[in-house]
């Protein structure tokens, strides 16, 4: 690409050293202490979307004193629009290995494990491979860690960490009541870290890079760089890795189609931003956070049809068992229809807006309180699509 | 001591004990926060969001059930932001509920209802989706009804099917907008493990399950001036009824209770303690029997521990979890059924009417009993030995159908015969209660002397709430009959709630207790615990019921069954003898093994 | 079935039997028989000491994890946005005019599911779709005449 606007990075993606698990060893060597403080120095935060601060969560398991403990990677990818970790687990399974390792050491934990999600089960055979090598290493590493990957089988819900437990203590994947947090209750309530796929991997660009180089990247309250997936009207759709921070308006220029009417960041739970205020949104968790997903409509894009598409993915993968996502999820969908129709009149729609607010503040877990994202930013800026 | 935590409720300072909710908190300052998914027996859900509250600095509303307190908390329960978000949560409820309450068994006792009117959600926020669902009623079973169409999802109902009773017959099937509460594929509760203990049925909170109500087929009796209607009352009904009637929980009721029955216009009324004392002669004989064929004669067919075979939920439970020892339940029929066999043939002899133009009817505190009043093995009469079984609450509606005001009912006394009893009788309705009557006979028989437990209070079986209770009772100077007896420490346990059932159970079959007889009972509390009792039950409640039935015991002035003059006429006018042919006909069944899933 | 019950043992004995070995034996159930029958779920309740509604409910919130007949083959298309608005709707009538079922339904003889699903992960390379657990991407017409074919023969 000619225009250097936006900053491409190759960190993520890029080789590290020729030597398979150089970093991991060279790691293992420091301190605990020394880990951490790097860590916390990067001010990496979570690149799952929600953004929590990496270091805290390791800072608080560590402190723990349970004899079993665990390291989680949510391989549990569902987020519509998003695809970026299928891709770092294709090309670099290694630095996530890696960095769930290096976990492993700070919080004393002995076992860690990678939830896949069942539509990637065709990679399992290659990271299974990539497993053995690694556990090979870690042997001769005299480093006691190993990893295991389990499969989940199509619910969306489990990318939230506490489904995501449950569902591998054998149950439905219903997220729990909280607090007690992962940190002291996680996976067979036994403290917990769990990290997104690219949160590990930034660890290791931290360990490589040391925290001052990485803190160049991206902007106060978002360092670092992102990978994004970035899908929908574009003439280059694809795996990006970017520094956080950039306004959408750069963005749209350099990924849009030339008549961009609209961009979902964050996904189906994240937000739709119109054309007019592109220019005013900045990428990361000072603006839009996402965890990666670039969803780009263009004007002859119903944005009825896309919000329509996002509530029946809601309703069908709503865990069901609270009142708020469960029932609301219905009702906004079947709400607009019957506006479309004609069947209720155009203010039900203000009706529909309460409804998602109180969906906000209400529901057990981010999947319901975050239906509100997408629909109030759609039903705000494109209202008249809504009614007509 | 726990650590106190400050907090702020509705301006109102207050220090509680760390790890309490704020749901408690706002309790214990007579704070009510409505709810739904919350019950005090059951681990909290946090699903049905009801119990929003306001928590200044955070953004969304915390379920209270939930969130414990925490230092410096400043709550709201009731700003502008949580009136509308319950609104909302129960107009999303209303919109999923088939809510035609007039037709609903639960009208006027439901809690969405109760919520429905307080909040006044009558305009309708939000559209129906009633119609897009294919709601399915299951009413095959003979005890408890499941509709879907009124099930608000709170999973009470599984929680307590899995956490108290450990039977998991309710689960949580599919998800999203499909979400439901099911049996394993969807079978009829009669087709799965159910164990019609009727504990869902208790906790509830609308129609979505309700006992099978046999009150218009009753009325039809009553009415029928060709038949002869007898009703019998079980022990723990006498100490829950006037809570259905508006009175407070840990009153007995019994006059009262008889006054009603007489006044509805039974033919006669009887009562189920007296085979409950019957019960306890044959149990206590059995399990004597029992322990002389293995300890001398060293016969190995004989099943021990032996178990108590009063509570039908347990029966079920045993016949699907445990088959394999089935030979180890007593053989005694539940005195529900002993009472059933007898009115049609001794009562009826007695009497002089034709056992087919009498109907036999019980007021039980339980939902199983109207399965076991079902059993095929049941007619022992000739006839279906019970008709019709109706839970306290059923008995509850008749009573108000009648326009009777119960609490100004003056206290009449049971008709006779069959309708003696003694304290031992009584306390079948409390866990631990079976135990205590049998010691207190069964000692009596081989030592010639009193139980010696002051008072005759064996305090040590009586059980308690979520434990498994062992006890010992050693057994010396017998009378010369049983003196193979003497010197045995007869061990015993009593456990409540079929969780603690089951572990007594695995107990026993890894060889990990060693008992010689076990009493269980498939509610929580026993039998004034039990599913047909009036809603709500909850620990609170059960203890005063459990008050009251011994209260009932020292007020009686027989207090052992044996000593139950009508018993012995029994024996003497038409049985014979304990464990003798007729008993064996009438008053002995046998058990069935069932799938185990 | 016989052979279920000796599937299950043999899965118990690789996974364990703890309930947290629940779901790779459902899973590994599914992969062999292509769905969970009702004998199926009972025999893995017992080898696990859970109830069977409780294996049930499980089974039913995950929708690989059928609890109706499939077929060998189970096709899901994706149906979320960007797959949605590249042209899924052609696919899906592709697929249903090729294999002359409806989306839901099971070819007679048993070689094909047709089923949607969310997201797959594709949306860079939409219209997508899974069969058993192989990705396809960039799907059109054509290629879906290509790839069909080469299943039929499978």
């Amino acid at each position: 690409m000619s225009d250097q606007s936006l900053k491409r990075v190759d960190l993520i993606f890029g080789e590290y050293s020729n030597v398979k698990y150089k970093i991991l060893a060279d790691t293992l060597a420091r301190t605990n202490d020394a880990i951490l403080k790097d860590i916390l120095d990067s001010g990496l935060r979570g690149r799952g979307g929600a953004g929590f601060p990496t270091a805290m969560k390791w800072k608080y398991t560590a402190e723990t004193t349970s004899e079993e403990k665990y390291v989680i990677c949510n391989a549990d990818e569902g987020e519509p629009g998003t695809f970026k970790d299928r891709e770092i687990l294709l090309r670099v399974p290694r630095k996530v290995f890696s960095g769930m390792a290096i976990c492993g050491k700070v919080i004393g934990s002995k076992k860690g494990y990678m939830y896949l999600r069942g539509e990637y089960r065709f990679m399992l055979n290659d990271l299974n491979r990539e497993l053995d090598i690694y556990h090979e290493h870690a042997k001769k590493l005299g480093f006691d860690f190993t990893i295991e990957i389990r499969l989940g089988s199509g619910a969306y819900i489990c990318g939230e960490e506490s489904a995501l437990f449950e569902s591998m203590e054998g149950g439905r994947g219903e997220p729990r009541n909280k607090p007690p947090y992962p940190t002291t209750s996680g996976f067979m309530k036994k403290p917990t870290v769990i990290n997104n796929v690219e949160t590990f991997v930034n660890v290791m660009m931290i360990m490589r890079l040391g925290p001052d180089q990485y803190k160049k990247l991206g902007t106060t309250d978002s360092r670092g760089s992102k990978v994004f997936s970035v899908s929908g009207d574009t003439p280059i759709p694809g795996i990006y890795e970017l520094e956080l921070g950039m306004p959408l308006d750069r963005f749209v220029d350099e990924f849009g189609d030339g008549d961009t009417k609209a961009v979902q960041v964050g996904g189906a739970s994240g937000f739709c931003v119109p054309r007019k205020k592109f220019k005013d949104t900045v990428i990361g968790f000072e603006g839009v956070p996402t965890g990666g997903s670039m969803m780009i409509f263009n004007s002859s894009r119903s944005m009825y049809n896309v919000l329509h598409n996002y509530l029946e993915f809601f309703q069908e993968e709503s865990c069901g068992q609270c009142t708020p996502c469960r029932v609301g999820c219905q009702q906004l969908l079947k709400g607009i229809v019957a506006v479309k129709k004609g069947e209720k009149k155009a203010a039900y729609l203000d009706q529909l807006m309460k409804l998602s607010e109180s969906m906000k503040i209400t529901a057990k877990c981010g999947l319901g309180q975050s239906v509100a994202n997408s629909f109030s930013s759609i039903v705000n800026n494109f209202k008249e699509e809504m009614i007509y | 001591m726990a650590n106190k935590v400050n907090l702020t409720i509705d301006g109102i300072n207050v220090a509680v004990d760390e790890g309490k909710t704020i749901l408690e908190a706002a309790r214990s300052l007579n704070i009510h926060i409505p709810t739904l998914c919350y019950h005090e027996d059951l681990c909290v859900a946090g699903n049905c969001r009801v119990c929003v509250v306001e928590q200044e600095k955070v953004k969304t509303l915390p379920a209270s059930c939930a969130m414990p307190v925490s230092e410096g908390m400043v709550i709201h329960t009731n700003s502008m932001k949580v009136r509308l978000a319950r609104k909302h949560i129960v107009e999303l409820l209303l919109s999923e509920h088939n809510a035609d309450c007039t037709k609903c068994y639960k009208n006027g006792n439901c809690e969405l209802q109760g919520l429905a009117s307080q909040m006044l959600t009558g305009d309708h926020m939000f559209l129906d989706l009633v119609p897009d669902k294919k709601y399915t009623i299951d009413m095959f079973n003979s005890a408890i009804i499941k509709d879907d169409s009124r099930c608000i999802r709170c999973q009470r109902c599984v929680r307590t099917c899995e956490e108290l009773q450990s039977v998991s017959a309710l689960g949580v099937a599919h998800k999203g907008d499909k979400m439901k509460i099911s049996t394993f594929f969807e079978h009829s509760l009669l087709e799965v493990v159910c164990t019609n203990c009727g504990q869902c049925v208790n906790r509830c909170p609308t129609g979505a399950l309700i006992e099978r109500n046999y009150i218009d087929q009753v009325w039809d009796a009553i009415y029928d001036p060709n038949k002869h209607v007898v009703v019998q009352t079980a022990p723990a009904v006498r100490i829950a009824l006037g809570e259905a009637l508006g009175m407070p929980s840990g009153k007995i009721v019994t006059g009262r209770m008889v006054a009603a029955l007489k006044r509805l216009g039974f033919n006669a009324v009887l009562d189920t303690d007296f085979t409950a004392d019957l019960t306890i002669i044959e149990e206590g004989h059995e399990l004597l029997t029992r322990l002389k064929k293995a300890l001398v004669d060293k016969d190995p067919s004989i099943a021990l521990p032996m178990a108590t075979s009063c509570s039908p939920g347990w029966i079920k439970f045993i016949e699907h979890t445990f088959p394999e020892f089935l030979p180890n339940l007593s053989t005694c029929k539940s005195p529900q059924q002993m009472f059933g066999a007898l009115a049609k043939t001794y009562y009826a002899q007695k009497r002089k009417l034709d056992p087919k133009n009498i109907v036999s009817v019980s007021i039980m505190p339980c939902t199983a009993k109207k399965f076991e009043a079902n059993r095929p093995e049941m007619r022992s009469s000739g006839y279906k030995d019970v008709d019709f079984v109706l839970t306290t609450r059923e008995l509850g509606i008749m009573i108000k159908q009648a326009g009777l005001e119960f609490e100004a009912l003056p206290e009449e006394k049971f008709d006779s015969f069959m309708g003696v009893s003694s304290g031992a009788a009584v306390i079948f309705g409390s866990t631990g209660g079976v135990m205590e009557a049998a010691l207190r006979t069964a000692y009596e028989i081989v030592t010639g002397r009193e139980v010696p437990f002051d008072g005759l209070n064996i305090t040590p079986v009586r059980g308690t709430e979520g434990e498994v209770r062992e006890a010992s009772v050693l057994i010396e100077r017998t009378v010369p009959a049983w003196n193979f007896l003497e010197g045995v420490e007869l061990k015993c346990v009593v456990a409540n709630g079929l969780a603690h059932a089951k572990t007594v159970m695995q107990n026993v079959r890894d060889g990990k207790a060693n008992y010689h007889f076990i009493e269980i009972m498939a509610c929580p509390g026993g039998c004034l615990g039990g599913g047909g009792q009036p809603i709500p039950t909850n620990p609170e409640i059960r203890a005063k019921r459990k008050e009251a039935i011994y209260a009932e015991d020292m007020g009686m002035s027989i207090r052992k069954s044996h000593e139950n003059p009508e018993v012995a006429a029994l024996y003497t006018e038409f049985l014979e003898k304990p464990l003798g042919h007729k008993s064996h006909e009438l008053l002995h069944t046998h058990y069935t093994p069932r799938k185990r899933y | 079935m016989a052979e279920c019950s000796e599937l299950i043992k043999e899965l118990a004995n690789k996974y364990g039997r703890e309930r947290s070995s629940l779901l790779p034996i459902l899973q590994g159930v599914v992969e062999r028989q292509n769905f969970l029958s009702d004998t199926c779920m009972t025999d893995i309740a017992k080898e696990l000491d859970l109830s069977a509604a409780q294996v049930f409910g499980t089974a039913t919130f995950y929708s690989f994890l059928d609890t109706e007949p499939r077929g060998k083959f189970v096709i899901r298309v994706c149906k979320t946005i960007t797959c949605d608005m590249h042209g899924k709707k052609t696919i899906i009538q592709t697929l249903e005019d090729m294999l002359k079922i409806k989306v839901g339904e099971t070819t007679p003889n048993k070689k094909f599911t047709l089923l949607e699903t969310n997201c797959l992960g594709w949306c860079h390379e939409g219209p997508a779709m899974l069969i058993n657990e192989i990705p396809f991407s960039g799907l059109t017409t054509e290629k879906i005449h290509d790839i069909i074919s080469d299943y039929i023969t499978k």
